[in-house]
């Protein structure tokens, strides 16, 4: 960091803050990143492949797979795998939230929900720690994208489909994939990507869209992610096996009529998700998350609390003599203000006799 | 299903011999040709005496005994028709005796060219095919059927549009094609079932196909009890289903296994695994073992029906199949050029998958199944198993079926 010298001014005037962002970066990479990721679609689809494939884990080594004698009576649930993995130096806490059911039952009205829940209850969560005393290590277990897996059987958008992702839209970032694309040939994917393309448009739904790069970024960069932008949804492939192609050892799938090279851009989109995912995306989509659903969920949360609030006030006072004056708007909002800031404080001492209570302890 | 057994005097109408010039063994063929016995004089088939039934009108109440299906002619092999000429094991209509003692004829007398004057009745009659497919959409079947039959018989090309919506029920469509060959006509019927299985609620949605078959089993029942009677019955019952299943590679789908215990005991059920370029050669195999595992456990007895099973011969052929099912298949209408050979198949950016190739997928097992080995099979036991099952539920008072509505046009005497 260089001095501050007004008196020389044959010296450039370089005051030194153009170094924050390497300090920003050291604190960071010390600190680490966490990224949750939801993984949604019938079973069978190859989603823990794809998500082994995708992190070079191998995050379900001894799952059991039940028959369908023993799924008849099972729920959609629920589970995570966290996974620490680090790489020149970064480390990333990587969580993997898997929701094995989802999709399989005769009748799968709502099959949704569960999942709905779940992606509440994390924002609550988080919600009620910010607001909290402690404030220092708040753990982030927010959903920062949803990965859905579309079957390559179809003819487009099943209404499971639609109907899972019209739930979700507005609480998670949603990227559908064409799931175990190896069976259909480039033109049946290119049909296929058209018309989810148009049934997304038809039904409205908001799946995650790319941002704009920046005017000052290189051609090069910016055909990529026209490119990018084009081939959604992505057209993917994951194996766990490694085969032999050209003397090279590469992830594959070995077929009786050929090889199927899952990093290989010319079989699949496998490589244009990871680089959206991981390489080029990751931190938009943890943005993403805060600013937009995390913030729709507080404010919804707020009003409904601040209506019950008030609802709840008005019950408890007593019927006047006479007709009391309606509060104008502003000193509603103080009103409404106070009350909050109250409440919070109520929060925060309670949260302090607790503390003080287990320190006594 | 039904407390019923199905009564045993039933007997089952003599098989004619296929010509000799359609279906010759293809190299594919798993299954070998049964040899008839004849010429080798050795124990041969027990002694048929029916008397010759008709492929395709199923007059009922005939001859008391007790006929071998696989007489061995269907399996694919250019018997030759008449004219042993030797006296080893031919088919003898006369007396109760004992199956070897050919020797006890004396000169040739020409019995066995029933089979010829069979074959040119069922010529010149065709016969009647009813076939349904069933699964989710998008699984392939209307390719596989054309691909099957080599022409365009799924309701698409009947003029149906491919991308229509997914229909809210599930819908019953059947087609008619007629098909010849060889100079055997066929009547090829497909009853397709767009909708099943792609609703959110998928509850009871084999309602309407379990309806469907009970309603073709009705027709043929009032038919048959009818006072002046037809001479030659149309037959529009389901004489096979077609079941695809998904390939996830990991099990059954419960709607998979709720489907076929529903429906194993009114139709023959074949399960098959549709879109097989999905997984490789391993994952088929443990995908197929699971799904046989579950199948038993469940109950379901698919075609070929182990009950059903007459003798040794029938019993090693068609453990062969249940061995290998439920086959993998992969679809395909166009060809490409592989080695120098047009082949049907499907181009990807990494190999041609050839349809009719035995290491690539089992489609050629199953054609060779289907058509060339058991298609008369499939038939006879809708018509002495299903249908009759059927017959003995409706003559024993409704048991749990649905009332028949009172015919004015008909005199039954039901």
């Amino acid at each position: 960091m260089t001095h501050f010298r007004p008196w020389n001014l044959l010296e450039k005037e370089y005051v030194g803050f153009a170094t924050l962002p390497n300090q920003v970066h050291r604190k960071s990479v010390k600190k680490g990143f966490d990224f949750t990721l939801l993984v949604a679609g019938e079973s069978g689809l190859g989603k823990s492949t794809l998500v082994n494939s995708l992190f070079l884990t191998d995050l379900h080594k001894d799952r059991k797979l039940l028959n369908a004698e023993e799924r008849i009576s099972q729920t959609v649930e629920i589970t995570k795998h966290t996974v620490d993995i680090e790489e020149k130096g970064v480390k990333l806490k990587l969580t993997i939230v898997d929701t094995p059911g989802f999709g399989d039952a005769v009748n799968n009205t709502e099959c949704w929900r569960t999942i709905e829940g779940y992606i509440d209850h994390q924002f609550e969560q988080y919600f009620r720690d910010e607001s909290g005393l402690n404030r220092k290590n708040i753990q982030d277990n927010r959903v920062h994208c949803c990965l859905y897996f579309i079957p390559p059987f179809g003819h487009g958008l099943r209404p499971v489909d639609i109907e899972f992702m019209k739930a979700l839209q507005e609480k998670v970032n949603v990227v559908p994939l064409i799931s175990k694309a190896d069976c259909l040939t480039p033109g049946e994917i290119k049909k296929l990507k058209e018309r989810l393309r148009e049934e997304i448009d038809k039904y409205g739904i908001k799946i995650y869209q790319f941002p704009d790069c920046d005017s000052d970024e290189d051609e090069e960069f910016k055909q990529k992610d026209k490119e990018l932008k084009e081939s959604t949804p992505f057209a993917v492939i994951g194996s766990n096996a490694v085969v032999e192609v050209k003397g090279q050892r590469v992830r594959g799938r070995l077929y009786p009529w050929g090889i199927v090279e899952v990093e290989n851009q010319a079989h699949c989109d496998f490589v244009k998700l990871r680089t959206m995912l991981i390489r080029t995306h990751m931190n938009d989509l943890k943005e993403v998350t805060c600013d937009v659903h995390y913030e729709n969920f507080r404010a919804q949360c707020i009003q409904t609390m601040t209506s019950k609030v008030n609802a709840e006030n008005r019950v408890e006072s007593p019927i006047p003599l006479f007709p009391m004056p309606t509060p104008d708007a502003d000193t509603e909002k103080l009103i409404k203000m106070k009350d909050e800031e109250l409440r919070r404080m109520q929060q925060m001492l309670q949260k302090m006799q607790q503390q003080m209570h287990e320190q006594d302890l | 299903m039904s407390d019923i057994v199905p009564p045993e005097v039933r007997p089952k109408p003599v098989v004619p011999a296929k010509p000799p010039h359609v279906g010759a063994p293809s190299p594919s063929n798993p299954f070998p040709p049964q040899g008839l016995g004849a010429g080798t004089g050795g124990s041969g088939p027990p002694p048929p005496s029916a008397i010759p039934v008709m492929i395709g009108s199923h007059g009922v109440s005939h001859a008391p005994s007790h006929t071998s299906s696989h007489v061995g002619a269907n399996h694919g092999v250019g018997n030759s028709v008449g004219g042993h000429g030797g006296v080893g094991a031919l088919p003898q209509g006369a007396g109760p005796q004992g199956s070897t003692d050919g020797g006890t004829l004396l000169g040739y007398i020409g019995i066995d060219t029933i089979i010829e004057q069979m074959r040119k009745k069922t010529m010149k009659t065709g016969f009647d095919f009813n076939i349904m497919v069933v699964g989710h959409s998008g699984l392939g079947k209307s390719t596989l059927l054309n691909t099957l039959f080599k022409s365009q018989v799924s309701r698409r090309s009947a003029g149906w549009a491919r991308d229509e919506k997914i229909p809210k029920t599930v819908e019953i469509k059947a087609v008619s094609h007629f098909i010849e060959e060889g100079g055997v006509k066929m009547k090829l019927t497909v009853v397709d079932t767009p909708g099943f299985g792609d609703q959110i609620n998928n509850d009871n949605c084999w309602e309407p196909i379990g309806k469907y078959i009970n309603e073709q089993y009705e027709k043929f029942l009032k038919e048959e009890v009818n006072i002046t009677r037809k001479k030659r019955i149309p037959d529009t019952r389901v004489h096979c289903c077609l079941y695809f299943i998904s390939p996830t590679g990991h099990s059954l789908r419960q709607l998979d296994l709720e489907f076929m215990k529903h429906l194993s005991h009114s139709v023959n059920i074949i399960p098959i695994i549709a879109k097989a370029d999905t997984m490789t050669i391993e994952e088929r195999l443990d995908f197929k073992q699971r799904v046989r595992k579950e199948l038993e456990m469940g109950g379901v007895e698919y075609y070929p029906q182990k009950e059903f099973d007459e003798d040794m011969e029938d019993k090693s052929d068609n453990d062969k199949i249940r061995e290998a099912m439920p086959l993998a298949v992969v679809g395909s209408d166009k060809e490409y050029q592989v080695n120098g050979k047009r082949v049907l198949g499907r181009k990807t950016a990494w190999g041609v998958v050839e349809v009719e190739n035995p290491n690539h997928c089992e489609f050629a097992q199953l054609r060779d199944f289907l058509i060339r080995s058991h298609l008369q099979d499939l038939k006879e036991v809708t018509h002495n198993i299903h249908y009759e099952t059927y017959r003995a539920k409706r003559l024993h008072g409704n048991g749990g079926l649905h009332p028949v509505a009172a015919n004015d046009t008909q005199e039954s005497n039901l």
